[in-house]
């Protein structure tokens, strides 16, 4: 990334401003705020229990934060759902793989591209020629998406029959077809191994290069974490006890205290 | 894959089918089959609940929501279409019954609102309401009924173009004609986003809506469907199979039968939904005819029902256990052994390796 990006580093697109969350007693994050910029990638790291996956539910609206507020392209969400969230340009994957089991690879991945299909179901029942257009075009789409990732080859097996990496790569696949602004990804390489982890940042450098997708990733992996992000967020406690590019934050006494002190792997 | 697709985005094989089937239906059985048995009792009863066990296998097989009350949802149906007939002068048969459908769709919204709080078992007992209370409000109410006291009333003729549709065969091309084309419809949806978002919903509902599927729409929407579909099929049960109309006809254990054909034939297949209807309703009668013919009636006929109770409740339990996708998923691997196109899972190999 030493070249120029084609989409260099812009203003806030997320902003997270204060948020607490607690189930009962437990405060799973506490008064935490972060900006995340406009085609950037980057990683949220800190131990089990953090509350980095807490973070990310809320930003998607699946978790209402009992204080703060979320912005995204400076609109602040508010009574939001998922669904909306959706609508308005992010989506996700999540840490333990929530795809559509009975469905095959390439239907899961176009169910990503649902907001981008507008026949109702009249129009889809009676096969009226906006609706087999529209199904032929998204069709096509998600195939360029299957096989960027390369999976071309089990695009027609029932995603439950997969083995973990595998279902990994759909799950990123589905998001990669929502065209959203900006991802969030729950610890995509999370069981892989070194070459399928290679893999996944390839991918994940490519589309932010080719379409600055801005990026959020989980990621446990210091090394893959130092390679691809530019930016850092260290979350212990449902604090944030760091902030900024990957050498500064693994600089940081704190940070090496809290976390890079007990490494994991 | 997609290079096979000739016509409207449906493969060569899709096409082969399709006229296979409507070649049956239209010529060789009017043609070949004689007996009035055979379209009164047989065809038509299973065509009429296999349209109706393709509604609950909307909602339930594709959207995943374990509903129970497709009767009360025919009921409506069905006196929808007497009333209309009755009371709206001139009205058309294909209207009354689209309409019939329409007003039985408005019910299947109404009791699919449970499904937005609560799911499984107790959205089960919470779907029955519509089946108490459609058929409790047909009783209570007489003007349903047009007040009538004998407690059956006779159905209209069935008028199409002036022609009046009497002989068994006539209702028989009636009930195929629109059973069809619902089932295209049906296949069509399903195959299509619509019906991706249902499955979606089913398979993983968190996830859906964070691909801006907005739950409340997509299972209100299937609620409605599957109730379109019960409703047109309980006015085709009562105006070319019972010719009568009673809200005794469309009570709990018709439901439960609807919901058993799904169940067996596998859930999330049209197919399966004409397969499980065929099984439940051809099972007894050739159970009867064993009974008679090689026992020649020395078995009585209570032990024969209560076998068939408990082949039916042993079956469920096995399907429910080791093959949920039912008969159809036996089918298609018997099919599958028969011609070995391709096995779909034997790309499957390389990235298992570590
Ligand atoms: N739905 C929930 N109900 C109750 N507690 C939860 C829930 N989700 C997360 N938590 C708690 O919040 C804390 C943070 O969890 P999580 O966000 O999953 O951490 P991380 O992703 O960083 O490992 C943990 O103590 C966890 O038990
Ligand atoms: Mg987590």
């Amino acid at each position: 990334m030493v070249e120029a990006r084609r989409f260099p580093i812009g203003e806030p697109i997320l902003e997270v401003k204060n948020i607490s969350l607690r189930f009962g007693g437990v405060r799973a994050i506490t008064d935490t705020s972060f900006n995340v910029f406009r085609h950037e990638i980057r990683a949220i790291i800190g131990p089990n229990g953090a509350g980095k996956s807490s973070l990310l539910n809320c930003i998607n609206g699946i978790y209402k934060p009992q204080e703060g507020t979320i912005a995204l392209n400076g609109e602040v969400l508010d009574k939001i759902s998922p669904n909306i969230v959706a609508r308005k340009g992010l989506s996700r994957t999540f840490q333990n793989l929530a795809l559509f089991k009975r469905m095959s690879v390439l239907d899961n991945i176009l169910v990503g591209r649902k907001l981008h299909m507008s026949a109702n179901f009249l129009s889809v029942a009676l096969r009226l020629p906006e609706a087999v257009r529209e199904e032929r075009e998204n069709r096509a789409k998600c195939e360029e998406i299957v096989e960027f990732l390369e999976i071309s080859h089990i695009r027609d097996t029932p995603v439950g029959r997969l083995p973990y990496g595998l279902q990994k790569k759909v799950e990123l696949g589905r998001a990669l077809a929502t065209e959203a602004d900006i991802l969030l990804l729950d610890e995509p390489m999370a069981g892989m191994n070194v070459e399928e982890k290679r893999d996944m940042c390839r991918f994940i450098l490519k589309v932010n290069d080719e379409f600055g997708t801005t990026m959020v990733l989980i990621e446990h992996d210091m090394g893959v974490v130092m390679d691809i992000s530019d930016n850092v967020v260290v979350l212990d406690y449902g604090k944030v006890i760091g902030d900024g590019p990957p050498d500064e934050v693994r600089a940081d006494r704190a940070v090496i205290d809290a976390y890079l002190g007990v490494a994991h792997d | 894959m997609n290079t096979n697709v000739v016509f409207m985005g449906y493969t060569r094989s899709d096409l082969t089918n399709l006229v296979v089937v409507l070649a049956l239906a239209l010529l060789v059985i009017p043609l070949t089959v004689e007996s009035d048995y055979w379209y009164a009792s047989i065809l038509i009863p299973w065509l009429c609940l296999a349209l109706a066990a393709v509604g609950q296998q909307i909602v339930m097989g594709y959207a995943g929501q374990l509903a129970l009350g497709a009767a009360g949802f025919m009921a409506a149906g069905a006196f929808a279409c007497f009333n209309l007939i009755l009371r709206v002068p001139y009205m058309p048969f294909p209207v009354a019954l689209a309409l019939s459908g329409l007003i039985a769709a408005a019910f299947g919204v109404l009791f699919g609102l449970p499904s937005l709080r609560v799911r499984g078992i107790y959205l089960m007992v919470a779907t029955l309401a519509s089946q108490f209370f459609i058929v409790w409000m047909i009783d209570k109410f007489g003007w349903f009924k047009n007040y009538d006291t004998s407690g059956i009333i006779t159905a209209q003729d069935i008028v199409i173009f002036g022609k009046t549709f009497t002989t068994p065969l006539e209702m028989y091309l009636v009930v195929v004609v629109v059973v069809a084309v619902l089932t295209i419809f049906a296949v069509n949806m399903t195959r299509g986003s619509t019906g991706r978002s249902w499955m979606a919903v089913r398979d993983m509902d968190i996830a859906a809506e964070s691909m801006g599927i907005s739950l409340l729409r997509t299972k209100l929407q299937a609620f409605a469907i599957s109730a379109f579909f019960c409703g047109v099929a309980g006015a085709l049960f009562a105006f070319t199979y019972l010719k009568s109309l009673e809200p005794v006809a469309f009570d709990i254990k018709l439901s439960f039968k609807i919901l058993f054909m799904v169940i067996l034939g596998g859930l999330g297949t049209i197919s399966g939904a004409f397969i499980g209807a065929a099984f439940i309703l051809l099972f007894p009668v050739v159970l009867n005819s064993l009974g008679n013919n090689v026992f020649h009636g020395a078995i009585d006929a209570t032990i024969i029902s209560a076998a068939e109770q408990v082949v039916f409740g042993v079956l469920i339990i096995v399907f429910m256990i080791y093959e949920p996708l039912g008969m159809a998923k036996l089918w298609e691997n018997v099919k599958q052994r028969f011609n070995f196109k391709r096995a779909p899972t034997a790309a499957l190999s390389k990235t298992q390796a570590t």
